[in-house]
């Protein structure tokens, strides 16, 4: 679950740490009265949605006083944002955030992660932010430095000490970024993030200020953090992979015509690059879990069966804890329901499978049954393609 | 000979009285596994079909000398059995339970290695060794045939559908291992191949990949270096979008890294035969074994 700019500066704020002053506003004259109400000659106006890459894609502006305020606001406000991440869809603005604008001497990055393989909380930091970690990984990787956390031992001072002054020399400036680590590490940890980054973080006079933030929490622990719930903002989920999760399905939507069912991540993957190997193009990946229920089978068949843009179905299953027969009842319930529109092949393999392929071939529904798996997939492409 | 569970493995079952955990013990006994005990606190004295149940592990270990054990506990309570297996001085453990928080599975996870021993998982279909004809997870064993090949994988079905094509290429196998589809998880790529490399019956291995992390480019660097035996190479996932968990928590492509591209780039390099159609996975290996 990620977390808007607007409220990690609050979890961050929270700790003690500097955001600049300003207000999240929902409307163009809301936004007029904030920028009025900051007493700052300049203003910036940055639209709150779930991606990077903001300013680039024009959802950010700075604005001085005499500007029209609500002119540039109303250009952001209830308007989608397609930025590099968020695909040609884009990303809704129901919010933006107004703030004063500091002037800045230098800009610094802080982040935290969960490193994969050392398996330890790593903080990293950069005299050089301002520009995505992932560019100043590339071009300056001698200017990233990173600190490893002791699992039961937790991040001691010194260590955010020894970070500090490798951004800076300045004594008053080290203590602030002191501050800071302590306050980013215990929010990574406290509410189980995947990420908890600052950047810039900016040196402006005598002050350390949080310019801009992004929090992600990790959904498997959003269990032990229900206060968190009432952050989550559904307009920048895709509704239909949301719904889809609550029936302990994994759907991720794509851009092709071949509705895909398979079990298990892998295999789904591996379904999707297999059908673009023989010149076809996946609708959606979809995961029906390792011991999917007959439910839910039928609500994945659902979610592809209302689908417009798909020409065919793919089935590719390999029964283990799933067995074929409770696949194949699932299948059945929402192609007698919604009533069959579209041609429908399938793959099945492993536990069950004759009386899975007994059951499709009683039921006298029109279903393709292909043993071999490249075969199957080569059907469906030419398939969709003849659609 | 096989790899981390053989004949000889001792086997509990941490959960044995839930739901997954009776119906995956017996499944297990079916195979052939030793299946000497399980462990749900306060049930001390009950059996699961003639299997002893314990409160702790460490009674159970000291009452039928366990040292392999496999997990099924709820995500939320996960952590502490794992830590508790360790404790009583299980050697290699199977934690099957998918969702774990990371941080969770990180702090047991220094533990395990601290102690030196093995942790598969979390999120994995768990190990097989058809030779030896001991099962420590939840993969249909009927699939399985004895022979040469050791398995390596992130991920269940997928295995499962390669170990099929295996099979009815008529190629058997050793050891097939799944890592776990977190994006923490115990052994690594590079710690099975190790153990592969060491072990005279496993003559070539075949390696699953997917997007997510650099764990493929860190075995490709261990093969081009030290590993001594053929290795085909399949990487799941040349469609995902960035940004997407494509089902498996650990199977993401974050800022860049992580593609699927790079790692079939990585492997390549370092000499495994990398297959691009999943379905020709088995007819390759049998290739090249002859």
């Amino acid at each position: 679950m990620n977390l808007h700019e607007y409220q990690a500066k609050d979890l961050l704020a929270a700790r003690g740490v500097t955001i600049p002053r300003g207000a999240v506003c929902y409307e163009p004259l809301e936004a007029v009265i904030t920028a009025r109400h900051l007493k700052s000659e300049v203003v910036v106006l940055k639209a709150q949605v779930h991606s990077g890459g903001r300013g680039k894609a024009g959802g950010v502006a700075i604005v001085s006083r005499e500007d029209d305020i609500r002119a540039r606001a109303t250009e952001i406000i209830g308007k989608r944002l397609v930025t590099h991440q968020t695909g040609s869809q884009g990303l809704p603005v129901s919010a933006i955030l107004v703030e004063e604008v500091l002037p800045v001497d230098q800009e610094l990055y802080l982040g935290v992660v969960l490193d994969r393989n050392t398996a330890r909380v790593t903080i990293m930091a950069s005299p050089a932010g301002g520009m995505e970690i992932e560019t100043l990984a590339k071009e300056h990787p001698d200017k990233i430095f990173t600190l490893s956390v002791h699992p039961f031992i937790g991040l001691k001072p010194y260590q955010a000490r020894g970070l500090a002054y490798r951004l800076t020399d300045d004594r008053n400036i080290a203590g602030e970024i002191v501050k800071v680590i302590t306050a980013l590490y215990e929010i990574f940890v406290g509410y189980d993030c995947s990420l908890a980054e600052i950047n810039p973080l900016v040196i402006s006079g005598e002050r350390l200020v949080a310019l801009d933030a992004k929090i992600n929490l990790d959904d498997h622990a959003l269990f032990r953090h229900p206060e968190m719930g009432r952050l989550r903002d559904r307009t920048q989920e895709d509704l239909l992979e949301l719904s889809a999760r609550k029936e302990g399905l994994s759907y991720i939507k794509l851009d092709g015509n071949i509705g895909c069912i398979v079990n298990g991540a892998g295999l789904a993957m591996a379904t999707l690059d297999l059908i673009a190997f023989h010149g076809g193009a996946p609708a959606n990946f979809l995961d029906v879990g390792g011991g999917a229920s007959e439910q839910a089978i039928a609500d994945a068949m659902s979610i592809l069966l209302e689908d417009k843009r798909v020409k065919a179905v793919f089935i590719n299953i390999f029964g283990g804890i799933l067995r074929c027969d409770v696949l194949a009842r699932g299948v059945i319930k929402a192609l007698n329901r919604y009533g069959v529109r579209l041609p429908v092949i399938a793959r099945i393999e492993g536990t069950n499978i004759d009386i899975g392929k007994h059951l499709f071939e009683e039921s006298g529904l029109p279903i393709q049954m292909i043993p071999s798996l490249d075969e199957a997939a080569k059907l469906a492409v030419e398939t969709a393609r003849a659609a | 000979m096989a790899i981390l569970v053989n004949k000889e493995s001792r086997v509990i079952c941490q959960g044995i009285t839930g739901k997954n955990g009776t119906f995956h013990s017996l499944a297990c006994r079916d195979y052939g596994t030793n299946m000497v005990g399980g462990v749900t606190p306060g049930k001390q004295g009950e059996s699961v079909d003639g299997i002893p149940v314990f409160n702790t592990v460490w009674t159970a270990v000291k009452e039928t000398g366990a040292n392999v054990s496999l997990i099924f506990v709820p995500a939320a309570h996960a952590m502490d059995p794992i830590l508790e297996a360790v404790d009583a001085g299980i050697e290699v453990i199977v934690c099957i339970t998918e969702g774990i928080p990371p941080l969770d599975t990180a702090s047991a996870l220094h533990t395990v290695r601290e102690e030196g021993r093995y942790l598969i998982g979390p999120n994995t279909p768990g190990v097989i060794s058809p030779p030896e004809r001991c099962k420590v997870g939840i993969m249909p064993g009927y699939i399985h045939k004895p022979g040469p090949v050791g398995v390596i994988s992130r991920s269940g079905t997928l295995t499962y559908e390669v170990v099929d094509q295996l099979t009815k290429a008529g190629v058997g196998q050793s050891t097939c291992i799944g890592l776990g589809g977190d994006p923490v998880v115990g052994m690594s790529f590079v710690d099975v191949l190790k153990l592969f490399k060491d072990d005279p019956d496993t003559e070539a291995v075949v390696l699953i990949g997917e997007i997510g992390g650099t764990a493929e480019e860190r075995a490709a660097e261990y093969i081009e270096k030290e590993f001594n035996k053929p290795v085909v190479a399949y990487i799941a996932g040349r469609l995902a979008p960035p940004g997407k968990r494509m089902g498996h928590a650990g199977a993401i492509i974050s800022g860049g890294t992580g593609t699927a591209q790079a790692k079939i780039t990585a492997l390549n390099q370092a000499g495994a035969t990398v297959i691009d159609n999943l379905t020709q996975v088995g007819a390759v290996m049998r290739e090249i074994l002859g």
